[in-house]
C-alpha cells in the first residue's frame, strides 16, 4: 500500500491504495465517482478521460499512486459549481453545447468526450472541423456518428469566444434537415 | 390546481418539435446510474475463467489454487452449477426440424467457442476474482473445430469435416425458404432465369456479409440481489421483460419472484438483444450464496462472447430483360450462427427474406436459406438485422444491372421500382407497403448532392486518368420496421408476441406519469415519448415524466428492438392518452353540470360547447383523486393502460447518395460527401431522428470500410480489443447532410415508421457502390467488405490484369 493524496474536483483526498490501483478504479471504487467511466482495456476508447493539473489524461491509462499531489477534475467537477452542477446548477459551456446539440444519445462515451473538448478547446479556442476530428480521435461513440459532437465543440467554441463568428459557424445540431409534409 | 400557467409550451406544438433531451442533464454531470456503478454491502464478485480454445473437451478442472486465493470465496464449474444455472433459450426456432445444440451459461464437459465460461470465480473484490481466475488450470482436449462458414455447411462426419457439436451429427442448423411461386405472391424465378438465359440479362453474384461486433460503448455488467422477498436483477440489457420471463422459465424460479431492472443502459444496437451466460451465472451464483452478486466484462471479453452479427454468404442471380426491367431474383443463403442458436438469432436472416425485393416491383422471387452452426461467438441481432444484408444484396446488385446496361443506376432504380401511385402495394415476398414515395426522395437527394455536377468531375477526372478516382454510389432503401404484428411472428413460430404496453397515470398534482414497456438504452424515449403525451393531453412537456426498464414499474413489455419503440411503444401511449381523455370526460360534464355530448376536449381542457366554462385535465385528476363526487356508474379515476398490437410493420425508406476518392495508387477510400432524404413517417422530435440517422450512417459505413471480427484458423478472435476491432473515431468521418420527408405510416395513429435502423441499412451499398463505381474503368465488379487500401488495391491489380 502506498499513500496517496490529491486534489479531486476541488477536495483534497487521501488514501492508502495498491501500488497496481488504475486512476480510473481509484475514481470510481474509492471516491463513488461513477461519473467517469470505464470503456475498454486497452487505452482506446477515451471514455474514461480527466484532467490531471489541467490537461486531459485517459484515467485508465494512469496509475492511482503517479496522481499523488496532482490535481483531478472528473465531469462531475467540471461545472463552475462543481458537483453542485449536477442537480439543477450551472452547466459548463462544454456540457451546455453537448445538450444544445443533441451531442450524445446513449451517454456513456459523452464525459470522456466532455472533458477532451474542453482540454481541446483550451488549447485551440477555434478550432476548425478537421482540427475538431483530429482532437477527438482517441476518444470512441458508438451511437451520434460524431456529427453533433463536431457540432457540440463549434457551439462552445462560439459561445466562449470573445470575438463571435470567429470559430467555425455554430449550427444547431440537426443537420440541414428540412420537414416536409408531402402526402402518400 | 394546474401548473399549465408556469409552462406556456403550446400543446400543439409538440409534434415535429426539436425538444432538447430530458434525458441529457444527468449523462452530461455524470449522475448516472449504470449497471457498473451499483454496489450493494457484502457484494461478492464474479471473475470468468474462459476458453482459449474454439473447440475441446473439458478433461479436468483444478479449482485448488484459485480457492486458496486471498479472498475467493469459491470457485464454480458448470458441474458445480448444473443443478440451478438453467439454460439459454433460442426463442425463434425457424423450422420444426431446426438443429439446436443446448446452451449452458458455464459449460460442462465441452466448449464450442474461444470465450465461453468454463469456471466462474466468486471472491470478495473484482480484483481478487480477476487473479484467482489466472490460478484455475483447466486441462482441455482440443477437437477439430468448424470454422469457415462455407466449409461448415458442407462438413459431415462422413467426410470427415469438423461438426461444431460432434453430438448433433451436423452443422447445418435449419433451411428455411420462401418461393413466390408457391406462395401465390409471384412467378416461378427459375423460369424468369431461363428466360433471361434465352433472352435477356442475367447478373451472377456471390457477396460476403462479414462478421461484425456490435460493439456498444457500455461493457455488459450485471448485478443480482437475492435478499429480500424478490430476487433483483440490475443488467445492462436492451430487453428486461423477456430476460426476467427467460430467466424463470429455465431455472425454474417463478417470475414474480424475480425483478428485472435496466438502469442507463449505455447502447446495444441489437448487441444487448440477449439473454446472456453472465446473467444467468450470476443469478445461479447470488441464489447459492444468498449474497449480492456482481459481474462486469472487460471490453476483450465483451468483444470475444457477446454477440456478433451479420456473417453471411449470399449467392444471387437476378434475371431482367434487355431495357432493364428485373423479371426475378434469387437468393442462396447461408447464415452462420457462431457456436449456439441465440435468443434470435436463426430468425435473423429470415427476416431479410422480406426485404431482397426492396422498393421493386419484381415478378419473381425465391429465398432460400440454410443457417449454420461454427466454433465461433454466437451471432444476433446487429443493427438491422437481416435487412442490412439483404438491402446489401439488392443495391450492390441494381447498380451490377446498370453497369451491365451502361446506364446510370438510379434511372435503372425509377424503371423497377414502386411508384408513390400504387401504394398500398404488396410485394412478391408478401408485405404490403403502406406507403412511401420513393420519386420525390430521390428528388430532393439528387438535387442536394449535385448529382450531375459530380458525374461530371467522374468524368473529368476518369478522362484524365487522375489517380484519384470520384465514385458515386446509390442505395434506395426500405426496411420493414415496428416489430411487429403478433401475429404474424406467430405464423414464423417466434416465441413471443409483438405488442407494447404503456400506462398514463394522472397524479393529483397534476404531474402525469407514464409508463413504457418499451426499455431505453440511448434513443430519446423519455423526451420523445413525453412530446406524444404532452400533445394527447395538452399538458406541459415538463409535466411528463416517462417511467420504463423496471418490471415492477412497467410490468408488462417486449422491450426495444426492430425500430419498434414509436410505432409500437409510442402509439400504444398516444391510445392510452385518447383513453384517459374519453374517461375524464364524464367527470368533466358532471362538474361542470352538462351533457357529457356536449363536452369538448382541447390542448388540455374539456369545455361546454358555445360556453366559456371549463374545467383543465390537470382539474380533473384532482378530481378524480379526491372522489368525493362523481357520477354513478363509472370508477373513481382516469389513469388508462393500452396494450397495442399492430397490425401491419412500417416501411421507412430513403435515397442515400455518397461520393468516395479513391486513390488507386494505395488504395485508400476518403469519404467526400454524403446525402440522405429518409422519410421515417411522422418525425415526432426531428433533432433525435437526425442524431439515429447519424450513428445508423457510421456503423453501415464502417461495415462498408472498416469493421470485421477476425478469427485465426485455430479460432483464435484476433480483432479482440478496441485497437483491433476497428470502431471509427471522429476522425475518419465526414459531416452528414440529412434531410426527411414524410408520407405517414397508416398502421399507427402517430405516423410514425420507425429510424433506428435506417441510416445502418442504406449506407452500407451506397458506400460500397461507391468505392466500386470509382474503379470500375479498372475492370473492377466487386471489392469485398470492410474495404480496406489492401483489398481496394488488390482489386485494381487484378481487374487490371484481367
Amino acid at each position: 500500500m502506498t499513500r496517496i493524496e490529491l486534489t479531486v474536483d476541488g477536495a483534497k483526498v487521501s488514501d492508502d491504495v495498491e501500488p497496481r490501483l488504475l486512476l480510473v478504479q481509484y475514481l470510481r471504487e474509492r471516491l463513488g465517482k461513477t461519473g467517469t467511466v470505464i470503456g475498454c482495456d486497452t487505452a482506446s476508447c477515451g471514455a474514461c478521460t480527466v484532467h490531471l493539473d489541467g490537461r486531459s489524461v485517459k484515467s485508465c491509462n494512469v496509475l492511482a499512486v503517479q496522481a499523488d499531489g496532482a490535481e483531478i477534475t472528473t465531469i462531475e467537477g467540471l461545472a463552475a459549481d462543481g458537483e453542485a452542477s449536477g442537480a439543477d446548477g450551472q452547466l459548463h459551456p462544454v456540457q451546455e453545447a453537448f445538450h444544445e446539440c443533441h451531442a450524445l444519445q446513449c451517454g456513456f462515451c459523452t464525459p470522456g468526450m466532455i472533458m477532451q473538448t474542453a482540454d481541446l478547446l483550451a488549447e485551440n479556442p477555434h478550432p476548425t472541423e478537421d482540427e475538431i476530428r483530429q482532437g477527438l480521435e482517441g476518444n470512441l461513440c458508438r451511437c451520434t456518428g460524431y456529427h453533433n459532437i463536431v457540432r457540440a465543440v463549434q457551439y462552445a467554441a462560439n459561445g466562449t469566444s470573445a470575438t463571435p463568428g470567429t470559430g467555425a459557424a455554430a449550427q444547431p445540431a440537426a443537420g440541414s434537415g428540412t420537414i416536409d409534409g408531402g402526402a402518400a | 390546481m394546474t401548473t399549465t400557467e408556469e409552462a406556456p409550451a403550446a400543446p400543439a406544438d409538440e409534434i415535429g418539435r426539436d425538444r432538447r433531451r430530458k434525458e441529457d442533464r444527468r449523462l452530461i454531470t455524470g449522475r448516472t446510474h449504470w449497471t457498473d456503478n451499483i454496489v450493494l454491502p457484502g457484494t461478492l464478485h464474479l471473475a470468468m475463467v474462459r476458453s482459449p480454445f474454439a473447440h475441446a473437451n473439458i478433461t479436468g478442472i483444478d479449482t485448488r489454487a484459485a480457492a486458496q486465493a486471498p479472498n475467493v470465496v469459491a470457485v464454480l464449474t458448470g458441474t458445480d452449477l448444473a443443478a440451478t444455472q438453467g439454460v439459454l433459450a433460442n426463442a425463434w426456432p425457424i423450422t420444426p426440424d431446426q438443429v439446436t445444440p443446448e446452451h449452458k451459461p458455464v459449460a460442462v464437459d465441452r466448449v464450442a467457442f474461444a470465450g465461453e465460461i468454463v469456471a466462474v470465480v466468486v471472491a470478495r473484490s473484482a480484483a481478487a476474482a480477476a487473479d484467482a481466475a489466472d490460478l484455475v488450470d483447466v486441462d482441455y482436449d482440443e477437437l477439430p473445430a468448424a470454422l469457415d462458414l462455407r466449409t461448415a455447411a458442407a462438413a459431415t462426419p462422413e467426410n470427415g469435416g469438423a461438426i461444431a457439436h460432434p453430438d448433433l451429427g451436423t452443422n447445418n442448423s435449419a433451411q428455411w425458404i420462401f418461393d413466390s411461386a408457391q406462395a401465390g405472391t409471384g412467378g416461378n424465378v427459375e423460369d424468369a432465369i431461363a428466360a433471361a438465359r434465352a433472352d435477356g440479362i442475367v447478373i451472377e453474384r456471390e457477396y460476403r456479409q462479414q462478421r461484425l461486433i456490435p460493439a456498444f460503448m457500455e461493457p455488459r455488467s450485471v448485478v443480482v440481489d437475492p435478499t429480500g422477498e424478490q430476487i433483483t436483477v440490475w443488467s445492462a440489457t436492451q430487453i428486461p421483460h423477456i430476460a426476467r420471463f427467460l430467466l424463470a422459465a429455465t431455472t425454474g424460479v417463478p417470475e414474480s419472484k424475480i425483478r428485472y431492472i435496466a438502469p442507463d443502459v449505455g447502447g446495444g444496437f441489437g448487441g444487448k438483444l440477449q439473454t446472456t451466460p453472465e446473467e444467468w451465472a450470476a443469478f445461479a451464483v447470488a441464489r447459492r450464496f444468498g449474497k449480492p452478486v456482481k459481474y462486469t466484462e472487460t471490453r476483450s471479453e465483451s468483444l470475444q462472447s457477446a454477440h456478433h452479427g451479420r456473417d453471411q454468404w449470399q449467392k444471387l442471380t437476378l434475371a431482367a430483360t434487355n431495357d432493364g426491367t428485373v423479371t426475378g431474383l434469387k437468393v442462396e443463403l447461408l447464415a452462420d450462427l457462431g457456436a449456439y442458436v441465440a435468443l434470435v438469432g436463426g430468425g435473423v436472416p429470415v427476416l431479410g427474406a422480406f426485404m431482397f425485393n426492396a422498393i421493386y416491383k419484381f415478378p419473381a422471387y425465391r429465398f432460400d436459406c440454410r443457417t449454420v452452426l461454427t466454433n465461433k461467438a454466437w451471432t444476433d441481432a446487429y443493427r438491422g438485422a437481416g435487412r442490412p444484408e439483404a438491402t446489401f444484396a439488392i443495391e450492390r446488385l441494381m447498380d451490377e444491372l446498370a453497369a451491365e446496361l451502361g446506364r446510370d443506376p438510379l434511372e435503372v432504380r425509377r424503371q423497377n421500382w414502386i411508384t408513390h401511385d400504387e401504394f398500398p402495394f404488396t410485394t412478391v415476398a408478401g408485405l404490403t407497403y403502406d406507403s412511401g414515395d420513393y420519386e420525390s426522395a430521390t428528388a430532393q437527394a439528387v438535387d442536394a448532392f449535385g448529382y450531375e455536377d459530380l458525374r461530371a468531375e467522374q468524368a473529368r477526372r476518369r478522362e484524365a486518368g487522375d489517380p484519384v478516382q470520384l465514385g458515386i454510389g446509390v442505395s434506395t432503401f426500405t426496411e420493414m420496421c415496428g416489430l411487429a404484428p403478433s401475429r404474424v411472428l406467430g405464423s414464423l413460430d417466434y416465441g413471443a408476441g409483438g405488442w407494447e404496453h404503456a400506462e398514463i397515470r394522472m397524479l393529483p398534482t397534476g404531474k402525469v406519469e407514464v409508463v413504457t414497456g418499451a426499455s431505453a438504452h440511448g434513443q430519446g424515449h423519455e423526451t420523445a415519448f413525453s412530446q406524444i403525451v404532452a400533445d394527447r393531453l395538452g399538458v406541459p412537456f415538463e409535466d411528463v415524466e416517462v417511467l420504463h426498464g423496471d418490471t415492477q414499474v412497467a410490468p408488462r413489455g417486449l422491450d426495444t428492438y426492430g425500430s419498434r419503440s414509436l410505432t409500437v411503444g409510442g402509439e400504444a401511449l398516444a391510445l392510452a392518452a385518447d383513453k384517459v381523455v374519453a374517461k375524464a370526460k364524464p367527470w368533466a360534464a358532471h362538474l361542470l353540470e352538462a351533457d357529457p355530448r356536449d363536452i369538448e376536449f382541447s390542448r388540455g381542457t374539456f369545455a361546454v360547447s358555445g360556453t366559456g366554462e371549463g374545467k383543465t385535465i390537470q382539474e380533473i385528476a384532482l378530481a378524480a383523486f379526491a372522489a368525493h363526487d362523481y357520477p354513478e356508474g363509472i370508477e373513481p379515476g382516469i389513469d388508462a393502460e393500452v396494450t397495442f398490437d399492430p397490425v401491419n410493420f412500417s416501411f421507412p425508406h430513403g435515397t442515400h447518395l455518397c461520393a468516395v476518392e479513391v486513390d488507386t495508387e494505395t488504395g485508400a477510400v476518403r469519404l467526400r460527401k454524403y446525402v440522405c432524404v429518409d422519410d421515417v413517417g411522422t418525425v415526432i422530435n426531428p433533432l433525435i431522428v437526425a442524431g439515429q440517422v447519424h450513428g445508423g450512417l457510421v456503423q453501415g459505413i464502417a461495415q462498408a470500410l472498416w469493421e470485421e471480427a477476425v478469427y485465426d484458423e485455430s479460432g483464435t478472435l484476433l480483432t479482440g480489443t478496441l485497437a483491433d476491432y476497428l470502431v471509427p473515431s471522429a476522425a475518419d468521418l465526414i459531416s452528414f447532410d440529412t434531410a426527411h420527408r414524410s408520407t405517414p405510416a397508416t398502421s399507427n395513429s402517430l405516423g410514425a415508421k420507425g429510424v433506428g435502423e435506417a441510416g445502418t441499412i442504406a449506407s452500407t451499398p451506397a458506400v460500397v457502390n461507391a468505392v466500386v463505381d470509382a474503379i470500375r474503368p479498372y475492370g473492377v465488379h466487386d471489392v469485398e467488405m470492410p474495404c480496406t487500401p489492401a483489398r481496394v488495391w488488390r482489386a485494381i491489380q487484378d481487374g487490371s490484369a484481367s
